[in-house]
């Protein structure tokens, strides 16, 4: 199979940036977006071509999908150890093609009506240009470091559209705050790549997930403080990822970036960038799972089955719709770390993988789908609080409609995209860690529930008297509401066991009666309790908040958890370990080179009188000089 | 080798015209005369290159070699030297050493 072409794939949302951004004063906005829509179709058409290429053309060779690498060595250490530059062709590379392709395409569309009008609409398009190729050059990574360089891209492209609206300084804190929250936890991941390409000796995906390899085999080989250092390596790079994918206790970041233009939210902090985190922990996952019996890949279960939960009951409580949707993104992801942690490596084993892989598929649909139903209502009613809306259903039929089929498939509902993977990541759950089970079975009754809820606020209860009266939005948004709509009814039914898993060579998935029974039913259950809350306007819901007292206040503030940074930051570490510190450079370090510099300036001051400017004193000077010279000369001489 | 003369006899006289270069060069204010007086110094020495080598080292060149070297760079830091007080005279209309003291700053 000829991978060249895909290439282009990253190269053409590059170009696109850098046209739309160095001429962004000259573009007319007409102009811009067109060029925005059809660069990122030109990639959406080559990815859908690679990945028909990859599974049905090339397929599988011996039963296994085969790896496709093309790279350069771009800078040399040791024989083994460079790091280079390149593309690498895997199942999930290709699957990660096609949902960055898709989210982004639909939301390059959508934001041509949604960003209509506004100053900086060009550099808008242009911002999104630099994320695509950013998130495709991350999925093709070949080696730890190239996607070290691509992860960092996303960052940064991340925080340029958070503080896309910069004159408020609401996004410029909440930019900035998503930045170096990450940013922090990407020091982990460097420290993990350190480690193994220390002593491992590579950096290559492809040598170090080889079962039989080397960094595999040898992982007991140095150990650090009880764990193997490739534990340690792996543990650190989880890090990384748990910062990217918002995991508890790094996802303090991902509420506030909500503070951005709702499709990037949609395309970033929903259904591409935040799962990184997931994707890098997949990419790596044989190291996870076979590294010291899979030491590190408990902890990735047991914090994602943790943030599941975490952020499951906060998005209850919250009344900003698409904060509501960033924790319920958390949740999500929650779940995709846990089936990645609970899962095995061959056959069906792999099936937490494999689900996985799949509900970060399907999930991209309806969650893109749901910021996107959910910009549209605050095109229409300007403003992102719960208080405001109400009774839309009359005026905005099409997001009404869409938002519902996304709200039932994040809710697991069957037919819809949803029910399938979460199954999926159940039957792994239920097949491994009972525990971990349970928590996915509330949490799904929780999703289903806040989901609902949110549905019900927006598009039913109480009839909200509007100023203006809402209208649907233009086709432009309408109609990546539509394409996504039907990606979540249909997109659950991809065989995706036969494609993407773990060992390459993909097994048939069953549906689990009992447990899609179960989870249906304690989805169904959140789905008729939200029924009787919300769909009318009463105190039901009041009542009950008032019930749970504290702890519906604690969610409420999230638990508190900015609060915690601010203390441990500015209490803790600003007051007393940084202020000592600066206190200490500023009036020992730069004292010491202040006070030479000054001491200079007065002496040099004090001797400048001797420079006369006359040349003959000078010359007087150096005769004198010379005879001083001699006369010592001469006197050494004659003794 | 000049007969009836020493090179003590010589060098005396070398000596005495260098200090006479030196005392101008010291006291004089105008800029031509410090010129001459530089002059003055370089031929001290030039007499005393050729004097040396014909005295004490009859069969070898060395010496005379650099007095012509010496003369040939005396003549372009002389040529140098008038273009340099020509052009200050331009600027200042004056030759006189002390109203070159701006270039101190």
């Amino acid at each position: 199979m000829s991978i060249d072409y895909i290439i282009l794939i990253p190269i053409i949302p590059f170009l696109v940036f850098l046209l739309l951004g160095i001429f962004h004063k000259r573009i007319k906005p007409a102009v811009s977006g067109y060029v925005g829509v059809f660069g990122l179709l030109a990639s959406a058409m080559l990815s859908f071509y690679a990945a028909y290429q990859y599974f049905f053309v090339s397929g599988k060779v011996y039963g296994v999908y085969q790896t496709f690498t093309e790279k350069s060595v771009w800078m040399n250490f040791t024989d083994t150890l460079h790091i280079d530059m390149g593309i690498l062709i895997d199942p999930i590379s290709v699957m990660m093609l096609v949902v960055v392709s898709v989210v982004s395409l639909m939301v390059h569309i959508y934001s041509r009506g949604y960003m209509k009008g506004d100053e900086g609409y060009t550099k808008f398009f242009a911002f999104l240009g630099l994320f695509t190729f950013s998130m495709y050059g991350l999925v093709l990574a070949t080696n730890l470091f190239q996607i070290y360089i691509f992860w960092e891209l996303v960052g940064v492209s991340s925080y340029l559209l958070i503080g896309y609206y910069y004159t408020k300084t609401s996004a410029i804190a909440a930019a900035k705050k998503a930045f170096i929250v990450t940013r922090f936890a990407d020091f982990g991941f460097l420290i993990g790549i350190m480690i193994i390409g220390y002593y491992t000796g590579t950096f290559d995906f492809e040598t170090l997930n080889n079962p039989e390899g080397s960094a595999i085999m040898n992982w007991a080989a140095t150990s650090f403080m009880g764990l193997s250092v490739i534990t340690w390596a792996l543990i650190f790079i989880f890090i990384g990822g748990a910062g990217k994918s918002a995991m508890f206790p790094l996802h303090i970041w991902l509420p506030d970036a909500m503070e951005g233009p709702t499709p990037v939210s949609a395309l970033i902090h929903a259904a591409t960038m935040v799962v990184a985190g997931v994707f890098l922990v997949a990419r790596l996952f044989p190291m996870f799972y076979f590294v010291e019996d899979g030491f590190a890949l408990n902890i990735v279960a047991y914090v994602g089955a943790f943030s599941a939960l975490f952020a499951a009951i906060i998005a209850i409580t919250q009344t900003d719709i698409k904060r509501v949707l960033a924790f319920s993104t958390m949740s999500q992801l929650g779940y995709m770390m846990l089936a990645l942690g609970v899962s095995g490596y061959e056959g069906h084993d792999g099936v937490g993988y494999m689900a996985s892989m799949f509900h970060l598929f399907t999930h991209a649909m309806f969650k893109a789908l749901l910021f996107l139903g959910a910009g549209s209502v605050i095109h229409a009613v300007h403003s992102n609080y719960l208080k405001d809306m109400g009774g839309l259903r009359k005026y905005m039929p099409i997001t009404n409609i869409t938002f519902l089929i996304a709200a039932l498939a994040i809710a697991g509902v069957p037919p819809l995209a949803g029910f399938w993977s979460k199954d999926e990541i159940l039957v792994a759950a239920f097949e491994h860690n009972k525990l971990i089970y349970y928590v996915g079975v509330f949490v799904a009754g929780l999703t289903a529930f806040y989901m609902f809820r949110l549905y019900f606020g927006i598009f039913w209860g109480k009839d909200t008297a509007y100023e203006h009266k809402p209208k649907e939005s233009p086709l432009s948004m309408t109609f990546p509401l539509l394409v996504l709509a039907v990606l979540s009814i249909v997109g659950g039914l991809i065989p995706f066991s036969e494609f993407v898993t773990a060992d390459k060579a993909g097994f048939e998935a069953h549906l689990n009666y009992p447990l899609a029974a179960i989870a249906t039913g304690v989805g169904i259950i959140g789905i008729v309790l939200a029924w009787v809350f919300y769909k009318k306007e009463n105190s039901l819901s009041d009542k009950y908040a008032n019930a749970f007292g504290p702890l519906y206040k604690w969610a409420c503030d999230k638990f508190y958890f900015d609060e915690i940074y601010m203390f441990v930051t500015k209490k803790i570490i600003f007051k007393r370990v940084s202020a000592p510190i600066a206190k200490f450079d500023k009036q020992i370090v730069d004292g010491t080179m202040e006070g030479i510099g000054n001491k200079t300036v007065v002496i040099s001051k004090k001797i400048k009188g001797i420079q006369s400017g006359k040349v003959q004193d000078y010359a007087f000077a150096f005769v004198a000089g010379v005879v001083v010279v001699a006369l010592v000369f001469i006197y050494l001489w004659t003794n | 080798m000049i007969e009836g003369i020493t090179i003590y006899e010589i060098l005396t006289v070398t000596t005495i015209i260098f200090f006479i270069g030196v005392y101008g060069f010291l006291t004089r204010k105008n800029l031509i005369s410090i010129l001459i007086s530089v002059e003055l110094i370089l031929n001290a020495s030039v007499v005393n290159f050729v004097v040396i080598n014909k005295y004490l080292y009859p069969d070898m060149l060395q010496g005379v070699f650099f007095s012509i070297f010496i003369i040939a760079v005396a003549a372009a830091e002389t040529a140098l030297a008038i273009s340099i007080i020509i052009n200050l005279y331009r600027q200042i209309s004056s030759v006189e050493v002390e109203d070159t003291e701006m270039m101190k700053h």
